[in-house]
């Protein structure tokens, strides 16, 4: 056993401890949040608060 | 399931807008520079040194035309999911559909490659200290699993780590090159092989180093994933694009000079981390541990920047209905695409343990092929049905339909370089995305609500 040996143990470790922290938290969120809200999002909400595809001379 | 804090939180979730140009610049290179620091050499291998420079000049003006033709669509587009969301727009949504897969399938395999490498680097380095057979598996999983969840926690603390590393392996090149100038290689550049041996393998040496020549510069495109994230998509989106490609341009030719002076092309043709090797030749120790760490920098940027990108272009896939409506969630408080970014965990993974290096390049460099073919005709048709003067465009590329022209002929002669090599890869890539466009005709496309595909504030298109 030496260095890297432990430096392997040490990955399988925090790659474990890293997936769970990942998987609980969205477990987490999926059954606190309504998935409704979860999934509003829509594409081009910026342009209907402030950037209109209007050019002033033409429309 | 309960609704406790819906009340709470605000009434539509959103991806967050944080990002500034240097985040743009930071996504784009970060994902590309690591082609400086492998993979291009192989287009020395495959037609010499000149092939070499001009595989990486032909594949640089071709990725010129992919970023003005792309800052100028995205500049206009600003929605996560990059060109798929500009073919759903412009094309319709079958192409939309075969873009998004090509996105996803391009990064998620290049993250794969690069989490590949990160293991191939460190058992080089447990080599060299004396320790052989280092298992790289919990090495290569720790890389994705870590970057993952880099990404999960938001956009901001990602990009800013890919920001500081990306400029450290950008910087690191700079170096090597300044110091052979200024004499700190023990080794003097030596250029005879342009002259005695110009094109060893002739004309045809230069078609089959196009293929490798696209690794300087394959992902650039991806600045347009973070459309959604950034405070000012008009603005930012372009200037971080074409300071990309600038950058790249740069850090490519000073790549092949420093390589192919340093290192017989023979040699540079096979070698496995070309840059690294070059630090060696010079035989000064701490151009060596820079050019190292620049390696690892530029992989882990890759990497990291491809989880970004494939996930922003699935979770537009299942908001649209393209893929499930599931994937379309934002974490409510890291304002990310969570479920898309833990979803494609495992298919990197898969990539990652179970399928060899050469062939998950191949598919990424098809993938992304693919989608710089669908960009020459989604331009035309841009500037077709909406001519300037009808819509509000943050950059407008010139030469209008050149680059488009010159991004269709190189990629058609990519096509044949890449067939020449890997001639079965292209056929399966072709078959796989014929069968995944008739399950989405003839299936998927029922789940998909017509009109809220397209939310965008946009004025109709000429001729409808």
């Amino acid at each position: 056993m030496d260095i890297w040996n432990y430096l392997e143990y040490a990955a399988w470790a925090l790659s474990a401890v890293i997936a769970a922290i990942m998987i609980m938290d969205m477990i987490k969120i999926d059954t606190t949040y309504d998935n409704e809200l979860l999934t509003s999002s829509r594409e081009g909400e910026l342009e209907l608060t402030q950037e209109r595809h209007e050019l002033d001379d033409v429309l | 399931m309960s609704n406790v804090s819906a009340t709470a939180a605000p009434e539509r979730l959103g991806l967050l807008r944080v990002l500034g140009p240097a985040h743009v610049w930071a996504l784009g290179v970060g994902i590309v520079l690591v082609g400086e620091y492998m993979g291009w050499n192989f287009s020395v291998g495959k037609g010499g040194m000149i092939a070499g420079l001009v595989a990486c000049w032909v594949a640089g003006l071709l990725y010129t035309c992919v970023a003005m033709i792309d800052s100028e669509v995205t500049s206009t587009v600003a929605a996560a999911g990059g060109q798929y969301a500009q073919a759903k727009h412009i094309v319709g949504p079958l192409m939309a559909f075969n873009v998004g897969l090509f996105l996803v399938m391009a990064y998620t395999m290049l993250e794969a490659a690069n989490a590949i490498t990160i293991g191939f680097l460190l058992d080089t380095v447990a080599g060299m200290l004396g320790h052989s057979g280092l298992n790289q598996k919990p090495f290569i999983i720790l890389t994705i699993l870590a970057l993952a969840w880099l990404n999960y926690r938001g956009v901001l603390a990602s990009l800013s780590f890919n920001l500081v590393i990306t400029a450290f392996a950008f910087a690191a090149i700079i170096v090597l090159f300044l110091s052979v100038q200024f004499g700190a290689s023990a080794v003097p550049l030596d250029f005879s092989a342009v002259t005695n041996e110009p094109l060893p393998y002739g004309w045809l040496g230069i078609v089959a180093a196009l293929h490798f020549g696209l690794w300087y510069y394959l992902g650039i495109e991806g600045t347009c994933q973070a459309a959604e994230e950034v405070r000012s998509p008009a603005r930012s989106l372009p200037f971080g694009t074409m300071a990309g490609i600038m950058t790249l341009v740069i850090a490519a030719t000073l790549t092949w000079y420093v390589c192919s002076g340093l290192i017989p092309w023979e040699y540079l043709g096979s070698a496995g981390t070309p840059l690294f090797d070059a630090a060696r030749v010079t035989g000064n120790s701490g151009l060596m541990v820079l050019l190292f760490i620049g390696t690892v920098f530029a992989t882990t940027a890759s990497a990291n920047g491809c989880i970004n990108d494939a996930s922003r272009a699935w979770f537009s896939m299942g908001r649209d209905h393209y893929l499930p409506e599931w994937f379309g969630a934002v974490h409510p408080r890291f304002r990310t695409p969570y479920r898309s970014i833990v979803f494609l965990v495992p298919i990197a993974l898969i990539f990652a343990l179970g399928a060899p290096l050469d062939q998950v390049i191949t598919f990424s460099i098809l993938s992304g092929l693919l989608g710089y073919t669908f960009m020459t005709f989604n331009m035309v048709m841009f500037r077709k049905k909406w001519p300037l003067g009808t819509i509000k465009r943050g950059y407008v590329h010139p030469w209008h339909p050149l680059p488009a022209l010159i991004l269709l002929v190189l990629c058609a002669a990519t096509y044949f370089a890449v067939f020449l090599g890997y001639g079965t890869q292209l056929i399966a890539m072709l078959c796989f995305y014929i069968i995944a466009s008739l399950w989405f005709h003839f299936w998927r496309y029922r789940f998909v609500k017509r009109g809220d595909q397209f939310t965008m504030p946009w004025p109709r298109p000429q001729g409808y």
